[in-house]
């Protein structure tokens, strides 16, 4: 690269579109995994329990708050989208992005908490 | 991007956003009782309801997420666009198929 | 002055699109803009050095350059507030390709201009009485608001859909195609419509609000083609354009 661009792409807004896509591909990665899984279920639970009993353990309990926090970042991060682009124009977005990124991480910890 | 894949894209988005808050509750509820597996499908079981939801969830999904693939390889990999499009609808077909099948697995069985 | 005087050490981008930086000192004064930098290193340095200015004074948009990562107007960014321990890196706009040094060319970010179908496109004569334009009006305010674009590519500098995109038609464009979207004496807006809606067009831009952080003339173009963006919407759903 010539020039080294960095300083705007610090912004908050600039990190929650990127967090936004990087969320939908680790999703997109995820997805057909957890779909499959639940095929698992054909078998009369058999194989879907021995799924719900490995995850009980610790590491796929990080892995799956891991994942609602994607899940919640990527939907707020769509929002932040939605709402740009049909309601009239607001300021204060930066603040916005920043709360709605510590909501996710609220709302993922919320979920280990219960699963532990 | 054009107006018409932004159009699938948005408002399959909206579609989701609530059932995305229905979906985490549900999970929230699974956990929080203990459920295993045959709890699970005790309730799913000939469930026209859940079929629906997830029904309409896993479209929207394969969709919406199709979309996000095309995007994403037609700005960061060196596809072009027509070839970026193609995998974005393989990937979009297979997701629907295994989303599919994983409701009938639920809701059949 | 007696003493030693202050110096800053200035990087400046040489050759076209292969090239070096290059490592000039250069005496620090007051009230010293970035284009007073340059402009030292041409006349008293090295006169092979390559760049654009016109006015000097922040109203042509001529010598937007890459400063300390920043597209910015080089002739209103005071080397106090970017100096940070005596180091400045000036480079080429990004997103262009470069000419020389710290000139691009700009054709690119023109042909997209005319590609937006940028251009007024009357709906009258000059025998035609001259039309009234209501500046109150929703439509002219929001043109208004919009029209100040000088063309000094920062925005399109700035962007990464721009660089990722090479359809991308860029802020810029966009923006003036949602001036002339507003404005009741153009003809064209069928034509526009579709232009805007097509590959490439305003739905490839992803919000990062680069373009609106950094436009030197305080423009907004992300919530200019948000608005696009509702408006094609609206203009396919009823059937008037299909891209």
């Amino acid at each position: 690269m010539i020039a080294r661009a960095r300083k705007h792409r610090g912004s908050a807004l600039w990190i929650a579109a990127l967090v936004h896509r990087i969320s939908g591909l680790a999703l997109v990665i995820f997805l057909p995994l957890h779909f499959f899984v639940l095929g698992l279920a054909f078998h009369a639970g058999a194989r879907l329990d021995s799924f719900l009993r490995w995850s009980d353990q610790p590491l796929v309990k990080f892995a799956e708050g891991g994942l609602v926090f994607l899940l919640t970042v990527h939907l707020l991060g769509g929002l932040r989208v939605l709402l740009i682009e049909n309601f009239d124009w607001r300021d204060g977005q930066k603040q916005i992005a920043t709360v709605a990124a510590a909501l996710s991480v609220i709302i993922a910890f919320i979920f280990l908490a219960r699963v532990f | 991007m054009n107006v018409r894949l932004y159009l699938w894209q948005r408002i399959t988005a909206a579609i989701m956003a609530p059932l995305v808050f229905v979906h985490i509750a549900v999970i929230f509820y699974v956990t929080r009782q203990g459920m295993t597996a045959a709890d699970i499908l005790s309730r799913t079981h000939g469930s026209v309801a859940w079929a629906s939801f997830y029904g309409i969830f896993v479209a929207a999904a394969a969709i919406h997420a199709s979309i996000g693939v095309r995007n994403v390889l037609s700005e960061w990999s060196p596809l072009s666009e027509r070839h970026a499009g193609q995998l974005a609808i393989a990937f979009g077909l297979l997701l629907a198929a295994l989303g599919f099948h994983a409701i009938v697995a639920l809701v059949l069985t | 002055m007696t003493g030693t005087q202050a110096e800053l050490s200035v990087s400046l981008w040489r050759g076209a699109q292969d090239g070096r930086y290059e490592t000039y000192v250069v005496p620090q004064r007051q009230s010293q803009t970035v284009l007073d930098v340059v402009t030292f290193v041409q006349r008293h340095i090295d006169p092979t050095l390559s760049y654009r200015f016109a006015c000097r004074v922040g109203v042509c948009g001529s010598c937007a350059m890459t400063v300390n990562g920043r597209p910015r107007w080089t002739c209103r960014t005071h080397v106090a507030k970017v100096a940070a321990g005596g180091r400045i890196e000036i480079g080429p706009l990004q997103n262009l390709p470069v000419i020389k040094d710290l000139a691009t060319d700009m054709q690119a970010f023109f042909a997209k201009w005319q590609e937006a179908k940028g251009v007024f496109a009357p709906s009258q004569t000059r025998q035609d009485p001259i039309a009234q334009i209501r500046p109150d009006t929703r439509a002219r305010a929001a043109a208004d608001a919009a029209i100040e674009c000088i063309n000094c590519g920062v925005c399109y500098a700035a962007c990464d859909t721009v660089r990722w995109n090479p359809n991308y038609l860029g802020p810029a464009a966009l923006t003036r195609a949602w001036t002339l979207v507003n404005d009741e004496r153009d003809a064209g807006n069928a034509a526009r419509l579709q232009a805007v809606a097509a590959n490439g067009g305003c739905h490839a831009c992803h919000s990062h609000q680069s373009c609106q952080e950094l436009c030197p003339q305080t423009l907004n173009p992300t919530a200019s083609i948000a608005s696009l963006k509702r408006r094609t919407a609206a203009a396919y759903l009823k059937g008037e354009i299909t891209p």
